[in-house]
């Protein structure tokens, strides 16, 4: 199909043909994908709830609970050096268990490095989801077990996954949607771009999730894009836009719902924007006192997830003093769990290094596999073959390395302090 | 542009060689052979790319495939390298078994995050529950008298990539039984495509394709005594004619066609050179720090005994790829491989006692 559509003949006189642009009109009405003015909201508006949705709503509360106490746990955890480093979604508990219970069993989540939050929601262990954070591995749970994709370091590289997977699905007949979320600094990348159009080509079964939190580390969304919004980007591609509270949890969750619902049934992607707010600071090696004041923060601290739904919750006396304290207990018990077993050294098998890299591995592989394993044969003062023909020196060298590794983690320490 | 079914293929398919029997066959042909046998073997295979659909790939290869597989096996993409390799990436995920074409070498740089930072890292990222069973194909290199942008060699980025297999045919046949081998390998494989030899015709009989080594292993192309000259893709019919021209110089020169570049075929390499006692690598791509400095590293750690001279190389300058009113001054010739040849130290063999 020409982005020009031809409108052959020739004008009334017969003397000039017409143009092939006088019948230009845009391939699709362009209306329906822009974003709502104001951004959707469901707390305070006084909707009115049917049992399903009362239900949904305190399952929101009890996600925020143990969400905000999950936060404050791993934060604790970076401090006492058993976390190399945690990008901490305070204030942004709403989007990331919305995102979760938006999905059924058999759709995916496609994360960043910021939502350990969404995969435990989603009901990963939170020992697992935060593997590549403590360090002793890249993922620590089953993506295809879980149907959650690793976590992505590099911003906005997970979209184009989420769009080949979803397309994949629906290539196959299966009913699977892909639900992506990244920040608003991502939306600068290449990624972004490439995935949002391939999404809108392929009609893929595809919900971006931006959580627009203000910042790129220090670098405010003024400095990163001069959209009106995020979510009008999505016209540029024929993707429809949605803008939402994104501290409003059950508004994210409808919003997220419908797009879902729409993927589901064909309807194509939709690019959804949460306006929330990154309440810390980028993650613990970061000083937000650099680039923002406390007066900054402070309106977004009275506009907390966490309040907000619950204050809703017992205006709606959908919540008593006895379940906020169960939930609470319940948080408390989770973060205990969590604190437990973290405060144990993970079990490290350094032959593992080799294990992955290919289905099988290679020759070169092998012979570096067996190397290692000559060094910490070494090193444990066993006797190895392997130790007569030569390695016993780099054995020594990298016990010495071994040695560094644990100086490193006390550095974790005195920065996070 | 809307493809369908019914208004693709404007020319003669290549695949379209003579049903049975051998046939003067171009690598070319080998190769879109052996994606349309891949694609009817297993339904997971997907065929992605620009230009791959109604026009058949600029080079043809792809020709027919969209006609016969309908869009959603051979798939016209937007034209965005990393998008293609991202979304073929999810679709791995997802269990199928991509086949991406990048349209020219120094067209793939878009998609190089997608490959090094998700595709050559996925399988071990999670402990191998997501593999990436992904052939990426990338015709390279030059000789072509291409523009700026279309003839880079680009191998070594990738051989520099744990994760990634690295395979480069040299015959028509190697180009079937490696691309076939590549997409059914779990792991992902750059599969890199010489582009002048794709019009080079041999005799070959597709209908029953020759049996082939599995991926990873070096071959032999001609056997001698004198000296090895190692080297893989574009370069191997110069080195045979190198080889060729070198008997007039009293030279019988073995040569070595890599093949696979990663995993390196260690053995098969180090049994040649020890053979012959001297080593020249030849290959387009930069020599600075290029695949010939890993190759004669390699060989010089597992075989310094047995050299009567160090391994040199010979390959393109270290300068961006020239254009091409002057790039027969960049490529390797034979004159280049035969000088090369004349400085493995011959005088060593019959210098007597004390010479230095």
């Amino acid at each position: 199909m020409s982005v020009l559509e031809q409108t052959p003949g020739r004008d009334e006189s017969g003397a000039r043909p017409t143009p092939p642009t006088a019948g230009w009109r845009p391939r699709t009405d362009p209306a329906p994908l822009l974003p709502d003015e104001t951004p959707v909201r469901l707390i305070g508006t006084g909707a009115r709830l049917d049992k399903r949705r009362k239900e949904l709503w305190r399952e929101l509360y009890r996600g925020l609970v143990r969400g905000r106490r999950y936060n404050r746990q791993a934060t604790a955890l970076t401090r006492q050096g058993r976390l190399a480093v945690y990008p901490s979604s305070t204030g942004q508990e709403a989007c990331e268990v919305a995102a979760a219970l938006a999905l059924g069993e058999r759709d995916w989540l496609f994360p960043s490095y910021r939502d350990t939050l969404a995969v435990v929601a989603r009901g990963v262990d939170p020992v697992e989801a935060l593997t590549l954070l403590r360090g002793d591995w890249h993922t620590g749970y089953d993506p295809r077990a879980t149907r959650v994709a690793p976590l992505s370091t590099p911003l906005a590289t997970q979209l184009p996954h989420a769009v080949g997977l979803a397309h994949a699905a629906r290539l196959r007949g299966d009913d699977v949607v892909a639900l992506a979320m990244v920040g608003d600094g991502g939306t600068s990348e290449g990624d972004f771009h490439e995935a949002l159009n391939f999404a809108a080509v392929w009609r893929a079964p595809v919900v971006f999730l931006v959580q627009n939190n203000g910042f790129a580390i220090s670098v405010p969304l003024a400095k990163q894009t001069a959209a009106p919004s995020i979510a009008h980007k999505a016209v540029g591609y024929g993707v429809a836009g949605r803008l939402v509270d994104g501290n409003d949890a059950p508004a994210v969750h409808q919003v997220l719902s419908e797009a879902v619902a729409r993927a589901r049934s064909g309807g194509g992607p939709t690019l959804v924007e949460a306006l929330t707010y990154r309440v810390e600071a980028h993650t613990n090696a970061d000083d937000a006192t650099r680039y923002r004041t406390e007066d900054e923060v402070a309106p977004w601290l009275g506009h907390d997830p966490v309040t907000l739904l619950e204050a809703e919750l017992r205006q709606r006396k959908l919540l008593t003093d006895g379940e906020a304290e169960r939930i609470a207990e319940e948080a408390e018990a989770m973060a205990a769990d969590l604190r437990s077993r973290m405060n144990a050294d993970p079990v490290l098998d350094p032959a593992e290094l080799f294990a992955h890299v290919y289905a099988e591995p290679t020759p070169q592989l092998r012979e570096q596999a067996a190397l290692l394993r000559a060094e910490l044969a070494a090193e444990a003062g066993e006797a190895e073959p392997a130790r007569a023909t030569g390695p016993a020196p780099a054995a020594r060298r990298a016990s010495g390395r071994d040695d560094r590794a644990g100086d490193r983690r006390q550095d974790h320490q005195e920065r996070a302090a | 542009m809307t493809t369908t079914a019914a208004t693709t293929a404007t020319s003669t398919p290549a695949r379209t060689a003579p049903p049975g029997g051998a046939a003067p066959t171009t690598m070319a042909q080998a190769i879109n052979r052996a994606l349309r046998d891949a694609m009817a073997a297993d339904d997971a295979v997907h065929v992605l790319g620009e230009d791959v659909g109604a026009l058949g790939g600029v080079f043809r290869v792809t020709d027919g495939l969209t006609a016969e597989f309908g869009e959603e096996r051979c798939t016209d993409t937007p034209l965005a390298e990393a998008g293609i390799l991202g979304t073929a990436a999810g679709m791995a995920m997802y269990g199928l078994r991509p086949v991406v074409e990048m349209q020219f070498d120094a067209f793939a740089y878009p998609a190089f995050e997608q490959l090094v930072s998700h595709v050559a890292r996925m399988r071990n990222r999670t402990r191998g529950s997501l593999p990436m069973p992904l052939t990426i194909r990338i015709p390279y290199g030059g000789g072509i008298g291409g523009v700026e942008h279309h003839s880079d060699s680009s191998e070594a980025y990738y051989m520099a990539t744990p994760g990634l297999h690295v395979v480069t045919p040299a015959t028509a046949a190697d180009a079937y039984g490696m691309l076939r081998q590549a997409i059914a390998s779990d792991d992902p494989v750059l599969f890199l495509e010489p582009k002048r030899l794709y019009w080079s015709k041999e005799t070959l009989d597709l209908s029953s394709p020759p049996a082939c080594d599995p991926l990873g292993r070096a071959v032999v192309r001609r056997t001698g005594t004198a000296a090895t000259l190692i080297t893989y893709g574009p370069s191997l019919p110069v080195c045979l004619e190198a080889a060729e021209a070198a008997r007039e110089e009293g030279w019988e020169l073995e040569v070595l066609d890599l093949r696979t570049l990663v995993p390196f075929d260690d053995e098969t390499v180090c049994a040649a050179v020890r053979r012959t006692g001297r080593a020249v690598v030849v290959h387009e791509a930069s020599g600075f720090a290029g695949p010939g400095a890993e190759i004669a590293a390699r060989v010089t750690e597992r075989c310094f005994h047995h050299l009567q001279a160090p391994v040199l190389r010979v390959t393109g300058f270290d300068i961006p790829y020239p254009p091409p009113m002057l790039e027969k001054h960049h490529l390797p010739g034979v004159d280049r491989v035969l000088d090369a040849v004349a400085r493995l130290q011959w005088e060593s063999d019959y210098t007597e006692g004390g010479a230095r």
